[in-house]
């Protein structure tokens, strides 16, 4: 089957005065159309800047972007700027963390929308305005007419947001990529900012990457789930597999973290000890290894390959080995 | 809008007063400025004094003073001169006034223009040699004093390259008035235009780089970007107005004290009887009517253009429109 986007071997470093960095080291996933990819981690993983690199939104002279990102079956690093510029907000439309700051404060939201659909068709102002209006109105936004005509710092958070939404499906996108859309907003607001997410795939059949720092953000909205740490992905499964047996212990620690709404619930929360190393300081092996409480010899030569295949995680921890001490953790 | 602009007109009234209260009090209340001894002259006898206080009206009490002056500036405008006997001020103000006027206000358009232009490319083209380039130009035109550069020119186009094609068509020093001649009256004022531009160009443009840069870095500016506009797109419709709210503070600044005398020494340069020169004179003479008529039509450009500037400030920034 061919995928909508192929990432293989994915690396953004930074030149920076203590030599090359690697924020993003060796990412490899796909996306099928339709599909709803959550990709998990903590500040700092990398996430983000996958995400970046994908439409080389990085912005920073000393960045490098090596590997292979295909879309549609076409090459998109090394790609002449006026392709990928074509693509952006076109086919892989994008929405950011902060919709405060996402929005340029002088212009109304009716004339952002309609300045991105007249970019990227040939519209006529007045019909890219009415489709703006439009597309208010399909995100929820309580009366679209005047909210076209507004500023941005006259609407609320999660109606930016909304706005955001609006403007990033205004082309119809195959793949919308969200930048931890849902967290500078109010967990009311989030919840409808998700379910308008999913609604995404229904309504305009777009695929969607989702990056979150929140495990249950992703265990209610996608379909499957890539977990980063410290540029890595260090496991990735289908949603359901990955909360029912998850594999790596990092993935554990996350889950730990996080309060049961339903079923049992643990007397407390545990904690991953210890920080993400700096990532001039990444260790040579496994960079969980110095937080894991489960660390072999065998972790610390090189990073473990992702194994497995549908359910793959990047451990050295056998099948049977998993349950017990997966039990340490979560059941403490 | 309407209730906003009201209360700048009164807050205009307001500060105009107070300038005038204070003008008034230093050159007539402060201690050792006695205005009736330097009409007198040199060595007056105490009788004289006495006589030319009374007749001058400076032996009633300083409110009146102020307000008879007042009244002889704005009412019956039949001020006259201290130091020209009979001369009345008002009217010398207003002939000096549309010769700043010319000078500033043909000076600005050029200066603002070349100042986005070279500003933007600056910040388009950042840290390559063309910034460079443009920067360090722009830090030569900052530093090059405005009557050099007025001598210089004159030197050149009115003196060795007269006679050449380049410089033939430059008419010799002075004004004409735009009703007399509108070609001669922008042939005489080009020069002086550019002259009194180039220091506003170099610090426009500086300005308005580090501006569009500062903008550059805004979440905004990634989201247009991402919507799929080319980077001059991004530059110019959307860091670019957002960046123009800090050239539109400096110009309400630059603009009102130029025109309300500040052009002084381009006026000088280039023989423009404009009223910084007015100034200068009824300075030099302790002319205190002249000076309280010079002053008080500065402060009025100095305060409206202020008071346009508030008005921009909305028109470029809508967070602007919310305040209050």
């Amino acid at each position: 089957m061919s995928h909508l986007l192929e990432i293989t071997d994915l690396a953004v470093s930074f030149r920076t005065s203590h030599g090359l960095i690697r924020a993003v080291d060796g990412v490899s996933f796909s996306i099928a159309e339709r599909e709803i990819l959550g990709i998990v981690g903590e500040s700092g993983s990398g996430k983000s800047l996958t995400v970046l690199a994908i439409l080389d939104l990085i912005g920073d002279p000393n960045a490098a972007i090596t590997g292979s990102i295909r879309f549609r079956g076409t090459e998109l690093i090394g790609q002449k700027p006026e392709t990928l510029r074509r693509l952006r907000g076109g086919a892989i439309a994008m929405i950011f963390q902060d919709p405060m700051t996402a929005l340029t404060p002088v212009f109304t939201i009716g004339a952002q929308i309609s300045e991105q659909i007249r970019i990227h068709t040939d519209l006529s102002r007045h019909a890219a305005q009415a489709r703006a209006v439009e597309l208010l109105d399909a995100v929820g936004l309580p009366d679209p007419h005047r909210a076209a005509v507004r500023y941005p710092q006259e609407l609320s958070g999660g109606q930016r947001q909304r706005a955001v939404i609006a403007m990033a499906l205004s082309c119809n996108p195959a793949l919308l990529l969200a930048d931890e859309p849902t967290t500078a907003l109010d967990v009311t607001v989030q919840a409808q900012i998700l379910e308008l997410i999913r609604k995404l795939r229904d309504d305009f059949n777009s695929a969607v990457i989702l990056i979150t720092h929140n495990l249950g953000v992703v265990a209610e909205t996608a379909d499957r789930v890539a977990v980063m740490y410290s540029g890595r992905i260090v496991e990735t499964a289908e949603t359901a597999a990955l909360f029912a047996d998850p594999h790596h212990p990092y993935t554990w620690g996350l889950l730990g973290s996080m309060p049961a709404l339903d079923g049992i619930r643990r007397p407390r929360l545990t904690t991953i000890p210890g920080l993400p190393p700096a990532l001039d300081r990444r260790p040579q092996g496994c960079a969980f290894s110095p937080r894991c409480g489960f660390v072999r010899p065998e972790c610390l030569p090189a990073p473990p390959a992702l194994t497995g295949t549908a359910h793959q995680a990047a451990c050295v921890l056998a099948g049977h080995e998993r349950a017990a001490a997966r039990n340490q953790v979560l059941a403490a | 809008m309407a209730g906003t602009i009201i209360r700048r007109l009164v807050h205009m009234i307001a500060v105009l007063f107070g300038i005038s209260v204070l003008v008034f009090l230093i050159f007539f209340a402060t201690p050792g400025a006695n205005p009736a001894a330097r009409i007198a002259g040199k060595n007056a006898s105490p009788q004289t004094v006495a006589r030319v206080e009374r007749q001058f009206g400076l032996n009633r009490p300083l409110p009146v003073q102020y307000a008879l002056m007042m009244k002889k500036i704005f009412i019956t405008r039949n001020l006259t001169s201290y130091v020209n006997l009979g001369e009345k001020v008002v009217p010398q103000v207003f002939k000096a006034a549309p010769v700043t006027l010319s000078l500033v206000a043909g000076a600005a358009i050029i200066w603002i223009v070349v100042a986005i232009v070279i500003g933007a490319v600056a910040a388009a083209f950042r840290n390559s040699w063309i910034d460079r380039l443009l920067m360090v130009l722009s830090l030569i035109g900052i530093s090059m004093p405005v009557f050099w550069v007025g001598t210089m020119a004159n030197l050149f186009t009115q003196g060795i390259w007269h006679h050449t094609w380049l410089f033939s068509w430059v008419p010799p020093l002075g004004y004409v008035d735009f009703s007399k001649s509108p070609v001669l009256w922008f042939k005489s004022l080009l020069i002086p235009w550019i002259t009194l531009a180039i220091l506003y160009i170099g610090l426009y443009a500086r300005v308005l780089r580090a501006a569009l840069i500062e903008t550059m870095q805004e979440d905004f500016i990634r989201t247009a970007r991402a919507k799929g506009l080319s980077e001059r797109q991004v530059l110019l419709r959307h860091a670019l107005r957002c960046s123009l709210v800090s050239v539109v503070t400096l110009f309400g600044l630059d603009f009102g004290v130029l025109v309300g005398g500040g052009a002084l020494l381009t006026e000088v340069v280039f023989g423009l009887q404009g009223v910084g020169y007015l100034t200068y004179q009824a300075l030099e003479t302790l002319d205190l009517p002249m000076i309280m008529a010079t002053v008080i039509y500065a402060s009025v450009f100095v305060v409206v253009s202020n008071a346009v500037v508030d008005i921009l400030y909305a028109a470029f920034d809508p967070r602007m429109r919310l305040r209050r």
